[in-house]
C-alpha cells in the first residue's frame, strides 16, 4: 500500500456514516486497488526494472558486493516470487547499520568471518569461490544443531544475517504478496475464521 | 483559538493546544489541578469539567492525538518505512507504537539497589499509556479485594467489590468494552458489546484447554464492536498499539480529555513536568510546581484540590519530593507508607510450534489489536504451592509481517538452512506458532519499596526514585506453574517448545519487576491513617484537598490488569470530590 492508497483508505473510513461504517464494495475496492499495486510492482521487477544502483552508506563497497551475494544464497529468486536483492534486502540492511550500532559490529565482524574461513578453506575470498565452494561454507554454518564447534562464530553470524535477510524480505512488498497476508485493511465484518479454514482445522486435528 | 476536534472526524492539524494557561487564569486558582493524563488523570479530567468545575491537566509529555496522521500510523505497511516496523530510542516496541517513552528516558534517571532487577516504564506524551496499551479491560473480583481475610498475606482493601461495581458499570458505559457474559465467581461481567469471534488458532487453543479443564472465555477489552457514543466501531486493522484513528478503541485523549475541552472547562498543559504538591500553612495543598520543558522555567499553577494521577511510581515520587515543614517527611506519609507495597505483574512467556497448524489456508487473521480470548484463574489456590492466582493470555496467528518477522528459523524441525529450501520454510511454518502469556498476582512485600535516592537527580534537579525489588516464592512457584501449564497446552495442541524449562535458578523464567507495566501501590489505601497514605476515597489523610487517582492507592494486585480498576476508582473519587465541593467541605 502506498501513502497514497492509505490516504484514500482512511479518507474512505473518515466519509462513511457510522451506523454502516465500511460497506463491503468499499472494503473490496480497498483490497482490489492495494493487490493490484503490489502485482504492478512484482511486474516491474520481474520486468528486470531494476531500481537505480545505491550508494552504500554504512558498508564499504567490498562488504555490500558481498552482502548482495549471501542476502540470495539465504533467499533466492523461484517461481513464486524475487530474490532478497530484488526485494531490496541489501538497501535495508545498510539503513539498519545506521541505526544500530550493535549490529554495524556482528555484521562486520561476520562478513570478514566468511572471507577469512573461505581463504582459509579454499584459498580465496567468498566471492572469488566456486558455487560447491560457497555451498560448503554455507552448509557449514547454517545447520546450527549440526555444526562443528569451531564454526561457532560463522553460525552465530548466519543466525544473525539469516533474520534480518528474512525481516527485510518478507516485509517488503514482494514478500507481504508471495506470504499472502491480506490484513491491515479496514475490515467491514468480522467472521472470525472462515468455513473454509474451520474446514481445514477439522481435517487436521493435532495427532 | 478553533473548537477542539470533533470525536467522529480526524483532528485539524493546525489546531495547537495551549502550553501554558494565560496570566489572568493562573492568577485565579483552578478548581481543580490534574497531573497526568493517562486512565486516572483522563477519568477526572472528564469527569470532574463535566459537574462544573474549572480544571488545569498538566502533562509531563507533548501532545498526542491518534485522530491524526500526525500522530497515528494506522494503515500503514512495513514496507512504508526503511525501519520496516524497528523499535527506535523512545518508541521500544516499534517505530509505530503509540507511545513516547520506555525503559530509560534521556535526563530522567532512577537507581537501583545492588541485586535489584527493575525496570520502569515511563510514557510522555497525552493520554500516557492509554495509546498503546493492549486494552485488556478486567474488573478486580471480590476477592481480589479481600486476600488478606482469604489468605493471611497482604492486606484487605477498605471498600469492597460492591462499594465499586457501580463504577465499573459506569466505565463499562463510557467508554465501551466487549466480551461475554460467564457467571465465573471472581471475574464479574460487564456491560458488554458482542466479543469477535476467535481466530483459528485461537479456536485450537480453546478446544484443547476444555479438553484440559482449563477456563477459556471471550476477552475482554475495550475496543467497541458497535458504534459506541459517537465512535466508530472496530474496523479490525489489528493495529489497536498504534494509535485508532476512528477512536473505535480507549484512549484517554480522544474518549476522555478532548471531550472534556469541549466544555470550555479544561485547561491542558502539555510538557509540564510536576516537582512536588505545594500547601500553605495550614497544611493544605495549594497546587502544584512544575517545570515548563519548552523553556526549563520553574512554574506554579494553583488549585483548591490537587488531583495526582502521574502513574503509581510517580505519584510516589512527587508525594515524597512534597516535603514541607508542616510534612517533613513527603505528603501523605505521616504513616511513613509512602513507597512502600509496590508490586508489579508477575509474568512468563511460553512459545511453540504447532505442526498441525502447518500451511494454514491464507486468510486475514487479524482482527482486534489484541487477543480475542482469555483463560482467567481457574484453579484453587488452596490446594497449590503458591497464594496468588494468574491469567493467560494467547498470540499467534497470521499477523502481518514486521521487523523481526520469524526471526529463529533455526527452531522449526529443518533446522535452519538457505535458499529455495528455507524459503518454504517461512511459507509454511507462518502461522503455525502459538505463544502463552501468564500474568499473575504478586504478594506485597517489605524488601520491595521505592525511596528517593539521596544523591541522584534528573536534569531538573528533582530527585528520582531509587528501586528495592525482591521475588519470593508466592511469586517463583506461581510462575514454575505458569511455565507447567504452557508446556502442557503446547504439548496437548501435539507441538513442540523451542525452549528448556527454566530452572529455579533462572527464576522459572520470570520477567524482571516493572516489566509487566503494571506497577501499583507506593501510596496505598487503608480504614486507618496509621497504615495508608489515603482513605477509601483516595483522599490523603494529612491533607484533605489532595487525592490520588492512578495505581498508587491500590492495596494489592489482583491476577487482572489493572486500568479499569484505576478507572472506576478515579470516577468514583471523582464523584466525591464534587459532591465535598457542592457541600462546601474542599
Amino acid at each position: 500500500m502506498s501513502e497514497l492508497d492509505r490516504r484514500e483508505m482512511l479518507a474512505a473510513l473518515a466519509s462513511v456514516p457510522l451506523a454502516l461504517a465500511f460497506p463491503k464494495e468499499e472494503v473490496e475496492r480497498a483490497a482490489a486497488h492495494a493487490h493490484d499495486v503490489v502485482e504492478a510492482e512484482e511486474l516491474a521487477v520481474q520486468q528486470g526494472r531494476q531500481p537505480a544502483p545505491y550508494a552504500p552508506k554504512h558498508f564499504t563497497a567490498d562488504e555490500y558486493r558481498l552482502v548482495r551475494l549471501l542476502v540470495d544464497y539465504v533467499i533466492p529468486r523461484d517461481a513464486r516470487s524475487g530474490s532478497a536483492t530484488q526485494a531490496g534486502v541489501p538497501q535495508f540492511m545498510d539503513f539498519m547499520l545506521g541505526e544500530n550500532a550493535g549490529m554495524r559490529t556482528w555484521m562486520r565482524d561476520g562478513l570478514s568471518w566468511v572471507n577469512a574461513e573461505c581463504r582459509r578453506r579454499f584459498n580465496q575470498g567468498f566471492i572469488s569461490c566456486t558455487e560447491p565452494q560457497r555451498n560448503e561454507l554455507l552448509d557449514a554454518i547454517a545447520f546450527p544443531a549440526k555444526a562443528l564447534a569451531e564454526d561457532r562464530p560463522g553460525v552465530e553470524f548466519f543466525n544473525r544475517f539469516r533474520n534480518l535477510t528474512s525481516s527485510g524480505f518478507w516485509t517488503s512488498r514482494m514478500g507481504i504478496a508471495d506470504l499472502g497476508y491480506t490484513g491491515n485493511r479496514p475490515v467491514s465484518e468480522w467472521v472470525g475464521t472462515p468455513r473454509n479454514v474451520l474446514t481445514w482445522l477439522e481435517r487436521n486435528k493435532p495427532a | 483559538m478553533k473548537p477542539p476536534p470533533d470525536e467522529s472526524g480526524p483532528t485539524d492539524a493546525s489546531y495547537v493546544m495551549p502550553q501554558t494557561p494565560s496570566r489572568t487564569r493562573q492568577a485565579e486558582p483552578y478548581d481543580v489541578v490534574i497531573v497526568g493524563s493517562g486512565a486516572g488523570g483522563g477519568i477526572a479530567a472528564y469527569e470532574l469539567t463535566k459537574a462544573g468545575a474549572r480544571v488545569a491537566l498538566l502533562e509531563a509529555g507533548g501532545h498526542w492525538d491518534n485522530t491524526s496522521a500526525q500522530y497515528s500510523a494506522m494503515l500503514k505497511m512495513p514496507y512504508d518505512s526503511p525501519r520496516r516496523g524497528a523499535s527506535t530510542a523512545d518508541r521500544p516496541f516499534g517505530e509505530w507504537d503509540a507511545n513516547i517513552g520506555g525503559w530509560q528516558i534521556p535526563g530522567e534517571p532512577y537507581t537501583k539497589a545492588e541485586g535489584t532487577r527493575f525496570d520502569w516504564w515511563r510514557a510522555r506524551m497525552l493520554g500516557g499509556r492509554t495509546n498503546h496499551w493492549g486494552r485488556i479491560s478486567l474488573r478486580f473480583g471480590p476477592d481480589d479485594f479481600r486476600r488478606k481475610s482469604i489468605d493471611g498475606l497482604g492486606d484487605d482493601w477498605p471498600i469492597t467489590y460492591g462499594d465499586i461495581k457501580p463504577w465499573y458499570d459506569e466505565v463499562d458505559r463510557l467508554i465501551g468494552i466487549f466480551g461475554s457474559i460467564e457467571n465465573l465467581p471472581n471475574e464479574p461481567d460487564g456491560i458488554f458489546h458482542d466479543a469477535p469471534a476467535p481466530r483459528y488458532y485461537e479456536r485450537r487453543v480453546k478446544e484443547t484447554c476444555d479438553q484440559m479443564g482449563i477456563t477459556c472465555i471471550p476477552a475482554r477489552l475495550s475496543v467497541i464492536t458497535k458504534p459506541h457514543n459517537n465512535r466508530a466501531p472496530c474496523h479490525y486493522c489489528g493495529q489497536c498499539n498504534r494509535g485508532c484513528m476512528t477512536n473505535s478503541n480507549f484512549s484517554s485523549p480522544n474518549v476522555l480529555i478532548f471531550p472534556a475541552l469541549r466544555t470550555g472547562r479544561l485547561t491542558l498543559v502539555t510538557n509540564a513536568m510536576a516537582r512536588e504538591v505545594t500547601t500553605g500553612e495550614d497544611g493544605k495543598a495549594t497546587g502544584v510546581s512544575y517545570i515548563d520543558k519548552t523553556t526549563g522555567e520553574d512554574k506554579h499553577i494553583r488549585g483548591q484540590v490537587v488531583v495526582l494521577a502521574a502513574s503509581a511510581l510517580e505519584t510516589t515520587r512527587i508525594l515524597l519530593n512534597s516535603k514541607s515543614t508542616r510534612h517533613p517527611q513527603g505528603l501523605a506519609n505521616s504513616s511513613g507508607v509512602l513507597g512502600k507495597y509496590i508490586t508489579d505483574t508477575t509474568g512468563t512467556d511460553v512459545a511453540g510450534f504447532i505442526p498441525s497448524l502447518v500451511d494454514v489456508p491464507r486468510h486475514n487473521a487479524d482482527g482486534v489489536g489484541g487477543n480475542h480470548i482469555m483463560m482467567p484463574w481457574w484453579l484453587d489456590n488452596k490446594k497449590l504451592d503458591f497464594p496468588r492466582g494468574y491469567h493467560i493470555e494467547v498470540w499467534g496467528g497470521l499477523g502481518m509481517p514486521t521487523y523481526g518477522f520469524m526471526g529463529g528459523i533455526e527452531r522449526y524441525p529443518e533446522g535452519g538452512g538457505y535458499g529455495a529450501d528455507l524459503k518454504q520454510q517461512y511459507r509454511k511454518y507462518w502461522g503455525a506458532t502459538v505463544g502463552f502469556s501468564g500474568r499473575g498476582e504478586m504478594v506485597p512485600n517489605d524488601n520491595t519499596f521505592c525511596e528517593l535516592d539521596p544523591t541522584v537527580t534528573d536534569k531538573w534537579g528533582i530527585p528520582v526514585l531509587k528501586f528495592h525489588w525482591e521475588w519470593r516464592d508466592s511469586e517463583y512457584l506461581q510462575v514454575k506453574h505458569m511455565q507447567e501449564t504452557f508446556r502442557a497446552i503446547i504439548a496437548e495442541m501435539g507441538g513442540e517448545v523451542w525452549s528448556a524449562m527454566p530452572t529455579r535458578e533462572q527464576g522459572y523464567g520470570i520477567a524482571n519487576g516493572g516489566a509487566i507495566i503494571h506497577e501499583l501501590g507506593g501510596a496505598r489505601m487503608g480504614a486507618s491513617e496509621r497504615d495508608s497514605a489515603v482513605n477509601s476515597n483516595c483522599q490523603a489523610w494529612d491533607c484533605s484537598n489532595l487525592f490520588l487517582a492512578d495505581g498508587a492507592p491500590f492495596v494489592s494486585q489482583a491476577d487482572k490488569n489493572p486500568t479499569w480498576t484505576i478507572m472506576a476508582l478515579s470516577m468514583r473519587t471523582s464523584a466525591y470530590i464534587t459532591q465535598q465541593r457542592r457541600a462546601g467541605v474542599l
